[in-house]
């Protein structure tokens, strides 16, 4: 006990002689001076897994400390983002924020929101696509919105993701700019992206609305097209697909995106080194090689960007969630 | 010429490092109580980033391979299976354990596998094309009667009473219910807790179950007389015996293993459990299996590694996994530019035909590194049991922690270890419990959604052929032994039930 005691005052004594000699001679941040923790919400081996290892891997050379990504997973997404928002606000645990943060609160599963985090900066959006079979009768979105108006209500089906989800969102999203219900067409719920393109090319859906990467096997195996991408540019990565403005005169877009964030009330020192270190990593050549390779969308906004992202996706995610008859609370 | 090609590729000496260094790490994750495949695998993925793509897959398939066959080791020698694919014979394994042949228990799970793989390697090769068209004309329909299926080889593996299977089974089904990740995403059963709206994992819950109960177990009976302390004997003597006197179980095994690999979402775990109730189903000696007959092993454990290696084929034509561990091969392939689609067959043959030697080296280095894995594991039969039971308790908390920093599945862990306990003393088998919690989402995922497709019409679940096929074979299945007993009644006992149970 006493050991420890004078270790840590020694240890104070050393860090206050040591800093104002250290911080104007060199103007070193005085953060990171250790390894800094990296939460991930979702499991290893997936998408955000993923991308969240990349970001650390290129922060720890930009800044000279361990980034260690830690996957806190349970409760689909809530426990890992709780993890976050309830983190010392020391700078030394940070992590990744999915677009689930702006969904489960609606949903009455968690108290926690976007509003409890200090945005550091976006770094990723991906926005749904509309694909059909490749036997369709539909020559372009406009045929197939044409296709829907006509149809009875719960006629055709779409999937892409399970109840609630970010596609269903996107489809509740274009049928409401449509002026239509969102219960119109039938969410068919599957267990992910994959699955629901495998029904589609299968002749049981009549569409999906899942982002265009992950269609992108079926697309290239010619089983499956994608005649729009709800987004308001086309995708670097598939040139030819037009967006719903261009297709249809609808300025609908949506996306699930991922960013980088910590607990409220991150010292100002923080935010100011790892703001300008998020964006060195996003415009390396590193992370656009590999986000290309994944075929996840390439977005950046900075840290006051990420938050008025963050602010405007949760109202249009919980409008859309309403439509939907998804959101419990009002 | 491209052939002489992927073979270079292979040699190269980084990959062939690499396929090394997994094959340890593999036969060590997947020997871990409470370290999965699935979780092997996705340790790999951030040490991927910085391989060559050939090394990079290499690594994943190597890996997972191994960690398969190596889930058995644990099971054989201290009846705890350390991968779910494992759980259906863990039971027979460490019976033949029991009766001093852990050697020809291993050996079988050793050479079959890597038979299975082989031959799961060369239906990828030979057959790709024609079996994505059949995972491709799979709809929830089919994967319905599919999972149902696989739900009543609960009964058919029990050694206990068919009703008690049944009643741990529908437990299972039960637990499968809890959280939100169901058809409607509405969190069930959760009561107010965020830690449950994801469900039960069946990981925590078949290590719960299966080491947890059996180290409590441990310390309630008295240490059971020392197995003869002898040398172990030579793992693969009798192994060739084996192979010609199971031939037929072990290519029935062969087949239903590709087959259910080939179908997204059904992985080893399924087919595992099918081929052991195959097996015993088909049995010339069904008294003889749970008592440490190395039949269902055969069979069983030549059919998940085969489904392993078919489980790749829908990955790279359409992109679309096969099981757990595709799904995170699928994102290290487009990480390497090795894009699934039919054009990898074509324009990219050299890297698919060095995935193929992978593959085929895989399963070959399998059997020398099996070997050495199993000597050195064997030494915790001589081990004391008061120094092994507490590692084991250690191991599975340390496992079920690691998998998400969650402190709640080590909770989990030893709720479902007295749970285990408890049903394993009134004579319930927890096999059955981890089989319902695997099926259980399966079975109402794919009901619910066929019936949105529908329109609540049932019609097509028994209209369209394959499933229509699928539905006979779960009526006749069902109702089978239910027609022999009133034939019985009626003619008087002239058919003895057992047999005319075939």
């Amino acid at each position: 006990m006493t050991e420890t005691s004078r270790r840590a005052l020694l240890g104070t004594g050393a860090a206050l002689l040591a800093a104002p000699l250290a911080a104007p001679a060199l103007a070193q941040p005085r953060w990171p001076t250790r390894p800094v923790q990296m939460l991930c919400p979702w499991a290893a081996g997936g998408g955000t897994d993923a991308v969240l290892r990349i970001i650390a891997a290129l922060l720890e050379k930009e800044l000279g400390q361990p980034f260690n990504v830690v996957n806190r997973t349970g409760g689909s997404g809530v426990v890992g983002h709780a993890a976050i928002a309830s983190a010392q606000p020391d700078g030394y645990t940070l992590g990744m924020l999915t677009s689930e943060i702006c969904m489960l609160h609606w949903q009455g599963l968690t108290e926690v929101t976007y509003r409890n985090y200090t945005p550091l900066g976006l770094m990723n959006l991906d926005p749904p696509g509309i694909q059909v079979n490749v036997s369709a009768p539909y020559a372009d979105v406009k045929a197939l919105a044409e296709a829907v108006k006509k149809s009875r209500p719960g006629q055709m089906k779409a999937s892409g993701t399970g109840q609630g989800g970010i596609w269903h969102l996107a489809l509740a999203g274009w049928l409401g700019a449509m002026g239509l219900p969102a219960s119109h067409v039938r969410w068919v719920p599957s267990n992910g992206a994959a699955p629901a393109m495998q029904d589609l090319a299968a002749g049981g859906l009549d569409f999906t609305t899942c982002s265009v990467p992950e269609a992108r096997a079926m697309l290239d195996a010619g089983r499956a097209k994608s005649l729009a991408v709800m987004s308001p540019e086309r995708l670097s990565a598939f040139p030819n697909i037009p967006t719903l403005k261009e297709a249809m005169g609808i300025d609908y877009s949506t996306g699930a995106w991922r960013g980088i964030a910590g607990p409220p009330n991150l010292p100002a020192e923080v935010r100011n080194v790892m703001g300008p270190a998020l964006g060195k990593v996003f415009n390396s050549q590193e992370y656009k090689d590999f986000l290309n390779a994944r075929g996840f969308g390439l977005l950046y906004a900075d840290a006051a960007g990420f938050g008025r992202h963050m602010e405007e996706a949760d109202k249009s995610l919980g409008e859309a969630m309403k439509a939907a008859g998804l959101a419990k609370a009002a | 010429m491209e052939l002489l090609e992927a073979f270079r590729l292979v040699a190269a000496p980084d990959v062939l490092i690499a396929i090394l260094a997994s094959a340890i790490y593999g036969l060590v994750v997947g020997s871990l109580p409470g370290l999965s495949a699935t979780m092997a695998t996705a340790l790999l993925v951030p040490v991927t980033f910085w391989l060559s793509p050939i090394a990079a897959v290499a690594t994943i398939i190597t890996a997972s391979a191994m960690a398969i066959f190596s889930g058995d080791i644990p099971g054989c020698l201290l009846r705890i299976p350390g991968t779910p694919a494992s759980a259906a014979y863990t039971d027979e394994a460490y019976a033949l354990t029991r009766k001093g042949q852990a050697e020809l228990a291993l050996g079988a799970g050793l050479w079959f596998s890597a038979i299975g793989g082989i031959v799961g390697t060369l239906s990828l090769v030979l057959m790709a094309p024609v079996l994505a068209e059949m995972a491709l004309s799979f709809s929830t329909f089919e994967y319905f009667w599919l999972a149902f299926l696989g739900l009543m080889c609960a009964t058919l593996v029990a050694r206990s009473s068919p009703i008690k299977a049944i009643a741990s089974m529908l437990l299972g089904l039960l637990i499968a219910c809890i959280g939100m990740e169901n058809p409607a995403g509405t969190p069930r059963f959760t009561f107010g807790v965020p830690d449950l709206l994801g469900g039960i994992e069946p990981i925590p819950a078949l290590v719960g179950v299966f080491a947890v109960s059996e180290v409590m177990r441990a310390m309630v009976t008295p240490e059971p007389p020392k197995l003869p302390d002898r040398k172990f004997g030579s793992i693969l003597a009798n192994q060739w015996a084996l192979t010609k006197k199971y031939q037929w179980p072990m290519w029935r095994g062969n087949i239903i293993g590709i087959i259910i690999g080939v179908l997204p979402g059904a992985g080893a775990d399924m087919a595992a459990w099918v081929s052991y109730a195959m097996s015993k189903k088909f049995s010339r000696e069904k008294e003889k299996f749970g008592t440490g007959h190395p039949e269902g092993l055969v069979e069983a454990g030549a059919s998940n590694n085969a489904s392993l290696a078919s489980g790749w084929v829908p990955s790279l034509l359409f992109g679309i996994p096969g099981d757990t561990i595709t799904a995170i091969a699928i994102g290290v392939l487009y990480m390497k530019g090795l894009n699934p689609g039919p054009t990898l067959f074509t324009e990219n043959a050299r890297s698919m035909y060095a995935l193929y030697i992978i593959f085929i080296l895989a399963n070959i280095i399998m059997i020398p590194l099996g070997i050495l894995m199993i000597r050195m594991a064997s030494q915790v039969l001589r081990a004391p049991r008061a120094a092994i039971m507490p590692v084991i308790l250690v191991m599975c908390a340390v496992g079920s922690f690691a998998t998400g920093s969650n402190l709640f599945s080590v909770l989990l862990v030893g709720l479902f270890g007295c749970l285990g306990f408890v049903m394993e003393r009134n004579g319930y088998p927890v096999a059955a419990l981890v089989l319902g919690i695997v099926m259980g989402s399966m079975v109402e995922q794919n009901f619910i959604t066929s019936l949105i497709k529908s329109d609540g019409d049932v019609l097509p679940f028994i209209e369209r052929p394959v499933s229509g096929v699928l539905a006979a074979m779960t009526f006749g299945a069902l109702l089978w032994p239910l027609g022999v007993w009133i034939w019985n009644r009626v003619q008087g006992p002239r058919l003895p039930a057992g047999s005319a149970a075939e």
